[in-house]
């Protein structure tokens, strides 16, 4: 019997409570968010529109390889983009999975990479509204990410201030291809003001920088821009450790998010390895980065990696920490991950649901 | 330097005799060595530019950081890590015993703006490998440098080294203007399948882009430690752009890349293949298949906690003992004393790693055992 069979056979609803760390609400049309815009940001949109560091004013630079990123079966009956039906969302997704509580990961626009820092701001703040408007007051089970135009840190901060109250928010929303690397000084107001506010930080894939996909240019193809996100994560967690910002902020949490799990236990190994060699470059960083990361940093399951045989996940799930993983779907992504096949590893039943949902739950303080 | 020689023992050694050190690195001591190799015009610009007083050190390798040499590797004379014959052939020759060890020079000439000036002074390079190492050692043999972000300055020193067998291999920074897969590129493939020559991609920055996708960072430990995601990323680019199914007899040795990150690579590229390959229609195998027959890595530094369970992992993890090559990355400083490989290794597996596995990969190792002699 194969490990899908082992699934189906416990597939029933009930058996699966499961938090979604990452599901993608889309706007049906652009106009959703002209309640929450001056009208001053409405006229520039429509005009200038998004003003990023790539080529496309209104397209991705590697188109994907399904309209949208997604789903052939997360489009509306009623139109609008994959993402946009609070319906079909409950249908297809909330109820049909178990999902008992979903974090909004909302993309459109890239507020976070805009060139333009007012309308960075802007676009944040109305996101953010729409966010608890359009959603979490429509349907209890989702929760808000608090949008920052990371490249103002003065208006991040703001925006992060502003929202750290409201419980509709569960964390902040940060791009990993920022303009310099995250650990940098000039980004540690926002950590202070996430440990502040009690969030942690949440760095899902994303962002435009202008620095080509790799240290030795632009790549071709989008099955390589696929691939390298998980080194600009690898990026961003070296980052934060050599730079110091775990020292400086021993309370800070950081999730990275659909960056993917096989290169974590070898690159903390990397990290050791020369961090114990060149220390003296780096007399901040105390211990080794490993141990920084396994205090700090969580990392969400999708998409699953998928070694080949239980024993080598199990394996690998052991060397990551087994309570550091959070399951996510990236519903209504191509590449979403079913909660009853996603892990194709012999799993017990506690430990299918400290991945599917005790984690998250606790790390999230749920139960709090 | 004679103390540490005597409490490590000379037996330890000895389970490296007839190696094949894939990964040693001679350095230029100074721009004056190469001056003789220049044309006219060449050696006018160095006297009127002064350029032979310009320290051509790369970033990705500061001659003191503490990776860049051993401290018991060092040169009694404080020169440049590396820049003596003597030394290499104590340290590492008459120590190790390995039956051949191969030369990559990493040095400025191949990342010069200007494309001439990389062309002169990389051919310069590779002529005074030819006379200062190549000819004082048999056991000597070396990487092809060359300027690689012009392809048929590039193609035309491949061309030149041909005919001498003692050149196994050419080499290419990990980092440089274009992603390795580049089409822009393949002329320099096509001639290295057709010579016999593996592609060498050794770690270490033109810096002509951010060190990562994320810009620079602040430290060079980062820069140092975003080297293997940048091996990950021109595999990826290798993959995609189809080099392996245009040349299907070439081969592509990562070198001091770190190694454990290959397990994580090759789930992750066969995984995204399988989502995305109608892309990439020319594509027809699963990434790991492809680095199964395509690639192959030196083995130091190896990153890794317990270095023995490291290697035996990977080797289940990729079911292959042929991937990995023996390397001692002299003069850097990445293991102590006569660890060059972890304990324990199985037998079997210790003999492909230490040179049958080199031998598959270099054919040209073979054939130089009739010490031709090119004519100078």
């Amino acid at each position: 019997m194969s490990v899908i069979d082992v699934d189906q056979s416990h597939s029933a609803k009930s058996k699966f409570q499961v938090i979604d760390c990452d599901i993608h609400p889309a706007m049906t049309s652009w106009k959703e968010i002209h309640p929450f815009l001056d009208r001053r940001w409405i006229e520039h949109l429509s005009v200038y529109g998004s003003h990023l560091r790539h080529a496309f004013s209104e397209a991705l630079s590697y188109p994907r390889m399904s309209p949208d990123a997604a789903r052939v079966d997360a489009y509306p009956e009623e139109g609008g983009p994959p993402g946009s039906s609070l319906e079909l969302m409950r249908r297809k997704h909330l109820d049909q999975n178990g999902v008992e509580i979903g974090m909004l990961i909302p993309l459109r626009w890239n507020p976070g990479s805009q060139r333009n820092l007012d309308l960075g701001v802007a676009l944040t703040r109305a996101m953010n509204t729409w966010q608890v408007e359009r959603w979490v007051k429509q349907e209890p089970r989702l929760r808000a990410s608090v949008l920052v135009a990371q490249e103002d840190i003065g208006g991040a901060v703001a925006e992060i201030d502003a929202r750290g109250g409201d419980p509709n928010f569960t964390q902040i929303l940060l791009l990993p291809r920022t303009d310099e690397p995250l650990g940098r000084r000039r980004y540690w107001p926002i950590f202070e003001a996430a440990v502040r506010n009690n969030l942690p930080i949440t760095i899902h894939v994303g962002g435009t920088n202008g620095h080509p996909s790799t240290g030795g240019g632009w790549s071709s193809y989008y099955m390589e821009e696929h691939h390298m996100v998980a080194q600009a994560m690898q990026a961003v967690m070296a980052s934060l450790v050599f730079e110091g910002v775990f020292e400086r902020s021993p309370k800070l949490r950081v999730v990275i998010m659909e960056g993917g799990l096989g290169w974590i236990p070898s690159f903390n190994a990397r990290m050791d390895k020369h961090w114990n060699r060149m220390r003296s470059e780096v007399p901040h960083v105390k211990r080794p980065p490993s141990e920084y990361v396994r205090e700090h940093v969580w990392f969400t399951t999708q998409p699953m990696e998928e070694p080949g045989s239980s024993a080598a996940l199990l394996d690998l799930f052991d060397r990551i920490g087994w309570d550091r993983l959070l399951f996510a779907t990236d519903y209504p992504h191509w590449d979403f991950d079913d909660p009853r096949t996603a892990f194709k590893a012999n799993l017990s039943d506690s430990q299918r649901h400290q991945l599917l949902y005790g984690n998250a739950r606790k790390f999230y303080r749920f139960d709090e | 330097m004679t103390g540490s020689r005597q409490a490590i023992g000379a037996d330890h050694f000895a389970k490296y005799v007839g190696a094949i050190d894939c990964d040693l690195h001679p350095a230029v001591p100074a721009m004056g060595v190469l001056v003789p190799y220049l044309n006219d015009y060449w050696r006018e610009m160095v006297s009127v530019r002064a350029l032979d007083r310009l320290n051509l050190s790369l970033t990705s390798y500061p001659e003191n950081a503490p990776l860049s040499c051993r401290p018991d590797w060092a040169l009694d004379d404080g020169g440049k890590p590396g820049s003596s014959f003597e030394a290499m052939r104590e340290h590492v020759l008459d120590r190790y015993r390995p039956r051949h060890g191969i030369l990559n020079c990493l040095y400025g000439a191949q990342v010069f703006h200007s494309e001439d000036m990389a062309a002169a002074f990389c051919r310069a390079t590779n002529d005074w490998i030819r006379d200062e190492w190549l000819s004082r050692d048999p056991r000597l043999r070396a990487s092809i440098v060359i300027p690689a972000y012009n392809t048929e300055l590039a193609v035309a020193e491949i061309e030149r080294r041909a005919d001498d067998f003692r050149f196994v291999q050419v080499l290419m920074l990990v980092s440089g203007e274009v992603t390795l897969g580049r089409r822009q590129l393949w002329p320099i493939y096509r001639l290295a399948e057709r010579l016999e020559l593996p592609i060498g991609i050794h770690a270490g920055s033109a810096y002509r882009h951010a060190p990562t996708a994320i810009g620079w960072p602040s430290y060079y430990v980062e820069d140092y430690v975003a080297q293997s995601a940048a091996f990950e990323n021109q595999l990826q680019s290798m993959i995609s752009e189809g080099v392996f199914a245009k040349f299907p007899l070439l081969k592509v040795v990562a070198i001091e890349s770190g190694l454990t990150w290959l397990t994580g690579f090759v789930w992750r590229a066969d995984k995204t293949w399988k989502g995305v390959r109608a892309e990439v229609p020319w594509v027809t195998r699963a990434p790991s298949e492809i680095v199964r027959d395509h690639v192959r890595l030196t083995v130091q530094p190896i990153d890794a906690a317990d270095e023995y369970e490291a290697i035996m992992r990977l080797v289940d993890h990729m079911k292959s003992d042929e991937l990995f090559l023996f390397s001692t990355d002299y003069p850097h400083w990445q293991f102590d004393g006569d660890s060059a490989l972890p304990p324990g290794i199985p037998d079997a597996l210790f003999r492909k790693i230490l040179s049958e596995n080199a031998l598959a990969t270099y054919p040209r190792l073979s054939k130089a055992n009739h010490a031709l002699e090119i004519a100078l």
